[in-house]
């Protein structure tokens, strides 16, 4: 299941809805709003989804993990809106039978997930600057090139 | 002349001013529309770094419009 939501995700209910009696293994992976990006002070984020496109786009992540990994469950969820350093961004959890596959899924997922889903971020400076992550040109500020 | 429907995202919706218009348009492909609104308003991102969706899937540029169809145009991904 990959989602993108509009209100705050609940990493237990995310987990226990992966349980499964073949599973020996669950590695989940949180992506927090954290407090400086290349330098600059952070103070907030917007996320804002292609959500049609971005769950189709993560519902194709999670099946290519499923082919790749010996795995059991997947889950991605990715949150929208105004977030707060701190706040959870996005969630994967994956359960195998076995904690290999269950790490190289979950690596797989949220590296896939940051390359291809279309989500955007936009970062609020302490300076009052603003800028869209990845979106920079020529002569825009060197800091929103970086991911 | 067809009729499409865009919706706009992030940096491309701050630099639109809208979210969505419906527009007549000469175009034929994707990539030639991207190229019109560029012109016409003035988006800073180059086509390269961008990529086109029609009604909720990713198509290469070179894809040809049809009359009614929903456009988006991905400005570079940044979840996580």
């Amino acid at each position: 299941m990959f989602r993108i939501s509009t209100e705050p995700l609940d990493p237990a209910a995310l987990q226990r809805s992966l349980a499964d009696a073949h599973a020996g293994a669950c590695v989940t992976f949180e992506g927090w709003v954290r407090d400086h990006n290349d330098g600059r002070p952070v103070l907030a984020l917007d996320y804002e989804a292609y959500a049609p496109l971005a769950e189709k786009e993560g519902a194709r992540i999670l099946a290519e993990a499923r082919e790749k990994f010996a795995i059991v469950g997947a889950v991605c969820i990715h949150r929208v809106g105004s977030l707060r350093i701190g706040d959870l961004a996005v969630w994967v959890g994956v359960s195998a039978a076995h904690r290999g596959a269950a790490f190289d899924a979950c690596r797989f997922v949220i590296d896939e997930t940051k390359a291809r889903v279309p989500v955007w971020k936009k970062e609020h400076y302490a300076d009052g600057d603003t800028a869209w992550i990845n979106c920079a040109t020529r002569g825009d500020h060197a800091a929103a090139v970086k991911s | 002349m067809i009729t499409v429907h865009i919706q706009y995202f992030a940096i491309l919706r701050e630099q639109r001013g809208v979210a969505r218009e419906t527009l007549s348009t000469p175009a034929t492909t994707t990539a030639a529309l991207y190229d019109e609104l560029r012109t016409r308003h003035g988006f800073s991102l180059p086509r390269d770094r961008v990529r086109a969706a029609v009604d909720e899937s990713f198509v290469a540029w070179d894809t040809p419009l049809r009359d009614g169809q929903n456009v988006v145009f991905i400005p570079p991904v940044a979840g996580g």
